[in-house]
């Protein structure tokens, strides 16, 4: 099978490169030029497993999502440690599954919300709709189901877009 | 400040140690498989933060090799048991 | 077992990042044990993984950096793959819960 001929992926091999020399902790002018030629024999060989480039269109929209993810995380960290430990008063705490009708469609971007929504406690990706419009999530204190959608697609799904579409 | 320091991370150390323990708990009383599953996870991960206190308080980096290689295999452990449980085969054919 | 003279920048928000993190792990073990169903156990563990895992890798980053009178990143690496892979298992287990479920429902019915 031949394959078509294209320019090594830029963010791939940079990370690789980068994460080479970070597990050495050199900054070493051989290391540098072992790390890049690592980086591109390593996506190229494995280039057949990944079909599906993905297109980066506004890198300016990462950094303010990576903030928000992280003031999102520790947060919801908080309120899920109040709830595991009994600290809501009397009121009743209601777990269950919720469906999001989904506007983002590449794959990328998709998994890029699976890491977001997974990594924020209190709120699990069970799994997408075989049409794809639809995902349902499993979330732990159900009060609001309508403002967890808002909160979704407002704060993940639309930088997510931008992003990736 | 150091000594404050030392006891916040001797304190860091007993709270993982304390939470591989609760999870054990939850490890050998189950009910479900996938239960034992999600407590090996928090096993493996506590461990792993675990041994990343020892590099913390000796001030030594050779413990993070080895917390890099629990993380590894504590991922695919769990995956595959996870993916065990989904199919009742580790890799499908 | 004594690390000697560490400057301040390093004790003071390391003893904060160490007590919030070792807190923070040991609530979400705590939660693994008290949470009723299966699908809310789920939630737990992630406060260790994500936050309590996230404060010692920083602590542990500025110690070191502090030790060797170098920025020392390696810590990244970890906290990378952590982030990568906690979702990969959740998703998997989460499914395999619903699936497992399911079957249960159908065979007693």
């Amino acid at each position: 099978m031949k394959k078509p001929s294209s320019s090594p992926p830029p963010v791939l091999t940079t990370a690789l490169a980068a994460s080479w020399l970070l597990l050495n902790q050199t900054l070493a002018l051989g290391q540098i030029a072992f790390a890049a030629l690592l980086a591109l024999a390593l996506a190229r060989t494995t280039s057949a497993l990944r079909p599906l480039r993905p297109r980066l269109r506004r890198m300016r929209t990462v950094p303010g999502l990576l903030l928000m993810v992280l003031t999102d995380i520790t947060r919801s960290s908080f309120n899920v440690a109040r709830i595991v430990l009994g600290l809501v008063g009397n009121r009743p705490v209601h777990a269950g599954f919720l469906d999001i009708p989904l506007e983002l469609r590449d794959p990328h971007g998709l998994a890029a919300l699976a890491t977001i929504i997974t990594a924020t406690p209190g709120t699990v990706w069970v799994g997408l709709a075989p049409d794809g419009h639809s995902l349902t999530l499993h979330v732990l204190d159900l009060r609001d189901g309508i403002g967890w959608i808002h909160l979704i697609k407002t704060r993940y799904e639309q930088p997510l877009i931008r992003i990736f579409e | 400040m150091n000594a404050i320091f030392q006891g916040a991370a001797w304190f860091a150390s007993l709270c993982f140690a304390l939470a591989i323990l609760l999870a054990l708990v939850r490890l050998l009383r189950g009910p479900a498989a996938q239960d034992r599953v999600l407590a090996f996870d928090a096993i493996y991960m506590n461990g792993m933060l675990t041994l990343l206190m020892l590099g913390i308080r000796s001030g030594s980096l050779v413990y993070f090799g080895t917390a890099l290689l629990i993380a590894l295999f504590g991922f695919v452990g769990t995956v595959a048991l996870a993916k065990f449980l989904l199919r009742g085969e580790v890799i499908e054919p | 077992m004594t690390t000697p003279g560490l400057p301040l920048w390093v004790t003071v928000p390391g003893t904060l990042l160490l007590v919030a993190g070792g807190l923070l792990a040991m609530i979400g073990a705590l939660g693994l044990v008290r949470l009723r169903d299966f699908p809310s156990r789920m939630h737990a563990p992630t406060i260790g993984t994500t936050l309590g895992s996230g404060c010692v890798l920083v602590t542990s980053m500025l110690v070191s950096s502090a030790m060797l009178g170098r920025p020392v990143a390696h810590e990244l690496l970890i906290t990378l793959f952590v982030v990568v892979t906690a979702p990969i298992t959740a998703m998997l287990l989460m499914r395999a819960a619903v699936y497992r479920d399911a079957i249960r429902k159908r065979s007693r019915r």
